[in-house]
């Protein structure tokens, strides 16, 4: 949290908000940070910088399921639309031992090829997100190996023009080499399981220049041998200017923690400058 | 006789609304000439207006700006024009365009098409049109 307050403290130092690209197109922010759907870090990085400028964004983001809610606050720096710096704190609260597993992701995406509007072929980035639990105790107890992890991923996002009865249209593939067990919250591998490539992907469309309906699948590793299940969002977000942006969707993300079924309610707002 | 004069009258019904259908070109969706004109004004205004990106503008020729705009932009919606004047390429060397000006110079295009009441869907595919240029425009 300290970080965040120093990051916007930085603010006011910045006399112009970046507003380089179209409207909406930037995405919002996913739950490890990254500029991305909800759940999936796509190509763009955060906010509206472009090549001659510098962006800075903060979020906050809740998901509410069954028996866990998970807490999101993070900023993101834009660094002229090359390298993206992130922090994330995660609260993940566990109803049923009243228990709270807290994590930080540190993230740098650089971009390697491309504007996700304007070239001929996908925007790509790569991404790193290094992860620090500070509260390993139900890890450690199911068996995981690690406290802290690093994942790291490779993204291409496309933004067609009027592609959709003349609405604009985006997809994002991620592929992700990550031992992370539910993110990370639950540690990282386990005895006999490690490192393995995950695909993540999303699609929206673009309902006018505010408005994005969007889908999310986020496959996942079962390193704890806990039925860890994929993950997967429906959601809506409004962009009613380059400043701000509020998202809300619908998430399933299955088992969790020998917990069946969760599903439940995600919300996300987030500040351009 | 009747008989062939209603299958006559059929015929010549089908012959319009299916050429109708099939020869809607982008540039009509956009009202023809007039649509263009409109868009070609509104931009300019909204140019003459604008804080960041005016600069570019100051010493053109606003009249072959605009008759050049639109005729460009009938070219590139498959209206019944072929553009000869010179090439983005030629026109924006040397001029320096950064990333971030020409960006809000496409926002300040879609401000014009919405003052012009050119609907959301017509405004994306003219956009879709355009973007393959800003290689040829900027950083030059």
């Amino acid at each position: 949290m300290k970080t965040i307050f120093l990051l916007l403290s930085l603010l006011p130092g910045i006399a112009l908000a970046a507003d380089g690209k179209l409207i909406a197109t930037p995405g919002v922010s996913q739950i490890e940070g990254a500029a991305g759907g909800g759940l999936v870090p796509w190509a763009q990085l955060a906010g509206y910088a472009s090549r001659d400028e510098i962006a800075v964004n903060a979020f906050a983001s809740r998901g509410t399921l069954d028996d866990y809610s998970l807490d999101v606050f993070g900023a993101q720096l834009n660094l002229y639309d090359r390298l993206e710096l992130s922090l994330a704190e995660q609260e993940f609260h566990v109803e049923s031992l009243n228990l709270n597993i807290r994590q930080r992701v540190l993230g740098a995406k650089m971009r390697l090829y491309g504007d996700i509007v304007y070239s001929r072929f996908p925007q790509l980035s790569m991404g790193i997100q290094y992860k620090k639990l500070h509260d390993p105790l139900v890890a450690n107890l199911l068996g995981a190996k690690d406290d802290s992890g690093t994942d790291y991923y490779l993204a291409a996002s496309k933004l067609h023009l009027g592609a959709v009865a003349g609405l604009n249209w985006l997809w994002n593939v991620t592929g992700r080499y990550t031992e992370a067990n539910q993110i990370g919250l639950l540690g990282f591998g386990a005895e006999g399981a490690g490192y393995e490539w995950q695909f993540e992907a999303s699609t929206a469309l673009l309902l006018g220049r505010h408005v994005a309906v969007g889908v999310e699948y986020r496959h996942k590793p079962d390193n704890l041998g806990l039925q860890e299940d994929d993950w997967k969002s429906a959601f809506i977000a409004w962009v009613p200017n380059k400043t701000i942006s509020l998202t809300a969707g619908y998430i399933d993300l299955g088992e969790i923690a020998g917990i069946d079924d969760q599903d439940g309610l995600y919300l996300s707002i987030m500040g351009n400058f | 006789m009747t008989k062939l004069k209603t299958l006559m009258a059929i015929m010549m019904l089908c012959l319009t609304a299916c050429a109708g259908t099939e020869q809607t070109t982008l540039y009509d969706k956009l009202g023809g000439e007039a649509g263009v004109d409109k868009i070609v004004n509104n931009l300019v205004q909204n140019i003459g207006r604008d804080e960041q990106i005016f600069h570019y503008f100051a010493e053109a020729n606003v009249k072959r700006f605009r008759e050049h705009l639109a005729w460009h932009l009938c070219d590139i919606s498959d209206g019944p024009c072929t553009y000869s004047g010179d090439s983005m390429q030629q026109i924006h060397d040397g001029m320096a365009i950064t990333e971030r000006d020409f960006n809000h110079l496409v926002d300040l295009l879609i401000d014009a098409m919405y003052q012009a009441d050119v609907p959301h869907p017509v405004q994306n595919q003219l956009l879709a049109r355009l973007a393959p240029l800003r290689k040829d425009i900027i950083y030059r």
